[in-house]
């Protein structure tokens, strides 16, 4: 009451209102980190942050889609400091304290795509609109890769690439919020085009089958181009429906078709499917040209090669990375992954896994999760100790550059998991190359979309 | 080139194999109790899961921890011992080996209870009522059994290994006194195909040389005068839908090492075998059996590569094509009876 009776100065307004101000907590956020945009997609306000798993868990790639689920929840277990804490306990360098993410403990929520990419962009948005997915990340086909990261960049969402192995992805399709550890069909040419040439000569006929969508195209091209460099004649091209199950009317063509390669630009439940009919056909016992009739996977995982059985046996591929690795990352993954779920990962679980603990990292080290700030933190970052040895996260096209490595179905395996050996290991040097073949535009990072 | 049409020509007895048995079941519902059932592409499917049920079985394991041994991510290593060649020892091996022919021996009455169960239990009810009201009621079933399927064996395919000896392809341009390695073709499909005409004319037989199938078939052309001859047709047509269903089990039993079965095999063949027995002529079953090879054959050769550089995606298209045409040029189909879909 005395206030009103003595009156209200200007000065004691001013005096008032900036006391309030201090004490509800603004001003220290003028001076904080990243403050300047607190405004984004799904800006988590609880104890907990959310992330998005798209994953195939029908369809032709299910079989990866489960392994990476696998590989999500154990990832998110090591940043919770739950578990053994995995890879976090070698990646070089590492801003994770195992306490979550900026003191945020980790949940998920997960979506089916069926690998269709449709399925998987209305999942993405689901998760986004619904529930609060603050990163979405997962897929294992190209096509869900590349429709999910563009919805994710007008949404202004980050999308961690799962597998995804289309030039595209990071070439003419790239993203700003989009990233990918997984290696790509230009790079299994490079790995692989040299040992076909010292195993088969340069005097070769291919015939491709290649799944028709964008994975199979960019497959089948960097395959043409690594194979007609050794001085091979590429005979047909032949495009099969993406989950197609009966291979016979494309397998009969190719057996007088002068060809004595078949190049499977298959992956997934296709490539099991069309290498055992290729197999059943008697393509392997075949005589072509006076040599020996030989088939070639470009890509391959060890869970295709224990679905294909026998038929995998002396067939070249390449992979990504393999959990018989002896390096310390591999060694520690495979063992954390073994003990929880009692089989080896595959290449799909591992880059799935790597992928949330490079994400959590990166928000760690930009101290916020707005997106630009993550998005600059992941960009040229080089770490070690995830399996591939010294690995650049390339800022022109968000594609990391890391070694590969070239397999052959095990002849004589000792268990049911020891399905591939690995025969090369490319090095990061030799599988590097221009971002700017693939041309594409990366996009802006700002302003960042909102998402509802 | 004679190689080419050849192989390809095998290609689509194969495919056509296949397409007959499930048409030849439809037909056999259709002739006999008129009924449009839409469920008959989920009985191929159930027959195909008796195969992965049995095989689930052969295959049960034994796991034992052996703390001795570890596996390679450290941990004490799990022994998993086969129960079946545990107990039979070699013979055991024999039966999981060849689990998928000794499946027809429990298909068999398993299909022909759910098809006698699934008419007198459902389908009965529907003989009077329209066409349309009878589609709507089988499709159900089949999304019933589809999902109850999904339930228990999860949504992805199941593979089915075919017999190590049967694994190979067999030299048939040798057989031929061609030249060795130039023909040659996967056992199993030609074992399926022979399998198939061994079903057909089994079928064939059985009408055309029993009493039963004789009752059948006169049934079949006039149902109400073999009644009034004091005889129980409809009985006769029960059992005539539960050998439809086995026709069908058996079909997707043997299909299994050819096609990893899900849920969905059977709706992914079902719109296939309608369209083979509208072209082949509602009702007729010496139709259905020529369609289904017909229109195998007529895939096969349009997914060569010189027909496909002519016209592109004629493979995918080309059997709806035929039926289009078969549709507007002859209604009743190939070898339908006279006004059968032409009112």
């Amino acid at each position: 009451m005395t206030i009103f009776k003595r009156g209200v100065s200007r000065r004691r307004v001013l005096q008032t209102g900036l006391a309030g101000i201090i004490g509800s907590g603004v001003a220290p956020l003028v001076f904080t980190k990243g403050a300047w945009a607190q405004e984004f997609c799904n800006n988590p306000t609880g104890d907990t942050v959310t992330f998005g798993l798209n994953l195939p868990l029908t369809g032709t790639y299910a079989e990866e889609g489960a392994d990476e689920q696998k590989a999500y929840e154990l990832a998110i277990a090591h940043l919770n400091g739950e578990g053994d804490g995995g890879l976090l306990n070698v990646l070089t360098p590492s801003a994770l304290k195992g306490n979550g993410i900026l003191g945020k403990k980790v949940a998920f929520v997960s979506s089916d795509s069926q690998t269709k990419s449709d399925v998987a962009r209305a999942g993405a948005t689901r998760m986004i609109e619904r529930d609060g997915a603050i990163m979405i990340t997962g897929g294992s086909s190209s096509g869900e890769a590349i429709a999910v990261q563009g919805l994710c960049q007008e949404m202004g969402v980050i999308f961690m690439a799962g597998l995804t192995h289309s030039n595209d992805t990071t070439g003419k399709d790239k993203r700003r919020y989009g990233f990918r550890h997984f290696f790509n069909a230009y790079q299994s040419g490079i790995g692989l085009g040299p040992v076909l040439g010292q195993e088969y000569g340069a005097d070769r006929r291919a015939y491709h089958l290649t799944a028709d969508y964008t994975w199979g195209w960019t497959q089948e091209e960097s395959m043409k181009e690594a194979t007609e460099a050794l001085g091979w004649e590429t005979v047909a091209a032949v495009r099969t429906p993406l989950g197609a199950t009966d291979y016979s009317q494309y397998l009969t063509p190719i057996l007088n078709s002068g060809a004595d390669v078949l190049i499977l630009n298959h992956y997934g439940l296709d490539m099991v499917n069309s290498l055992t009919q290729a197999v059943q056909f008697g393509m392997r016992d075949r005589q072509a040209n006076g040599k020996d009739f030989q088939i070639v996977t470009p890509l391959i995982s060890e869970l295709m090669a224990k679905g294909a059985g026998e038929s995998v046996k002396g067939i070249f591929g390449t992979s990504n990375w393999h959990w018989n690795l002896q390096d310390p990352g591999s060694v520690a993954f495979t063992k954390s992954f073994g003990a929880a779920y009692g089989t080896p990962p595959s290449q799909a679980a591992h880059t799935a896994y790597v992928q949330a603990l490079l994400y959590a990292d990166a928000v760690e080290r930009a101290g916020t999760f707005y997106p630009p700030e993550v998005i600059k933190a992941l960009e040229g970052f080089e770490f070690d100790g995830m399996g591939n040895g010294r690995t650049l996260y390339r800022a022109e096209d968000h594609q990391c550059m890391k070694s590969i490595l070239v397999v052959q179905g095990n002849e004589s395996p000792t268990s049911e998991f020891d399905v591939l050996n690995v025969v090369q290991e490319v090095d990061r040097d030799v599988t590097t190359y221009d971002p700017s073949i693939f041309g594409g535009d990366l996009g802006p990072a700002e302003p960042v979309p909102m998402c509802a | 080139m004679f190689e080419v049409i050849f192989l390809q020509f095998l290609n689509g007895l194969d495919k056509g194999a296949a397409y007959a048995l499930i048409a030849l079941g439809l037909t056999l519902v259709f002739g006999t109790l008129g009924v449009v059932n839409f469920a008959h592409g989920a009985l191929f499917m159930l027959g195909a899961f008796c195969a992965v049920t049995v095989r689930m079985f052969l295959t049960m394991e034994t796991v034992t921890v052996d703390p001795e041994r570890l596996s390679p991510w450290g941990t004490p290593l799990e022994v998993r011992e086969p129960l079946v060649q545990a107990w039979l020892g070699d013979f055991g091996a024999v039966l999981v080996n060849y689990s998928v022919p000794l499946s027809i021996l429990i298909t068999i009455p398993i299909m022909l209870l759910v098809g006698i169960a699934l008419e007198r239990g459902i389908i009965k009810h529907f003989y009077k009522r329209p066409h349309a009201e009878q589609i709507l009621v089988t499709f159900g079933l089949a999304i019933v059994a589809q999902e109850v399927i999904k339930s228990i064996f999860g949504p992805n395919p199941i593979p089915q290994p075919m017999p190590t000896d049967l694994r190979g392809a067999a030299d048939i341009g040798a057989f031929l006194g061609m030249q060795a390695n130039v023909i040659t073709y996967p056992l199993w499909r030609l074992i399926y195909f022979v399998f198939a005409g061994v079903v057909i004319g089994g079928v064939f037989a059985f009408l055309q040389f029993t009493t039963f199938g004789m009752v059948v078939r006169a049934g079949m052309a006039d149902r109400e005068t073999v009644g009034l001859l004091g005889i129980n047709i409809d009985r006769r047509f029960t059992i005539m839908f539960g050998l439809a269903a086995v026709v069908a089990g058996m079909a997707g039993v043997m299909y299994t090492p050819l096609l990893p079965p899900n849920y969905h095999l059977g709706m992914d063949f079902l719109v296939l075998s309608f369209v083979v027995v509208v072209v082949g002529g509602m009702g007729s079953l010496p139709g259905a059996v020529a369609a289904g090879f017909l229109l195998g054959i007529l895939q096969s050769f349009a997914s060569m590569n010189q027909v496909k550089a002519i016209i592109p995606g004629i493979d995918q298209i080309i059997i709806y094509l035929v039926a289009v045409v078969i549709l507007l040029v002859r209604p009743r189909g190939l070898m339908g009876r006279r006004g059968v879909m032409e009112s």
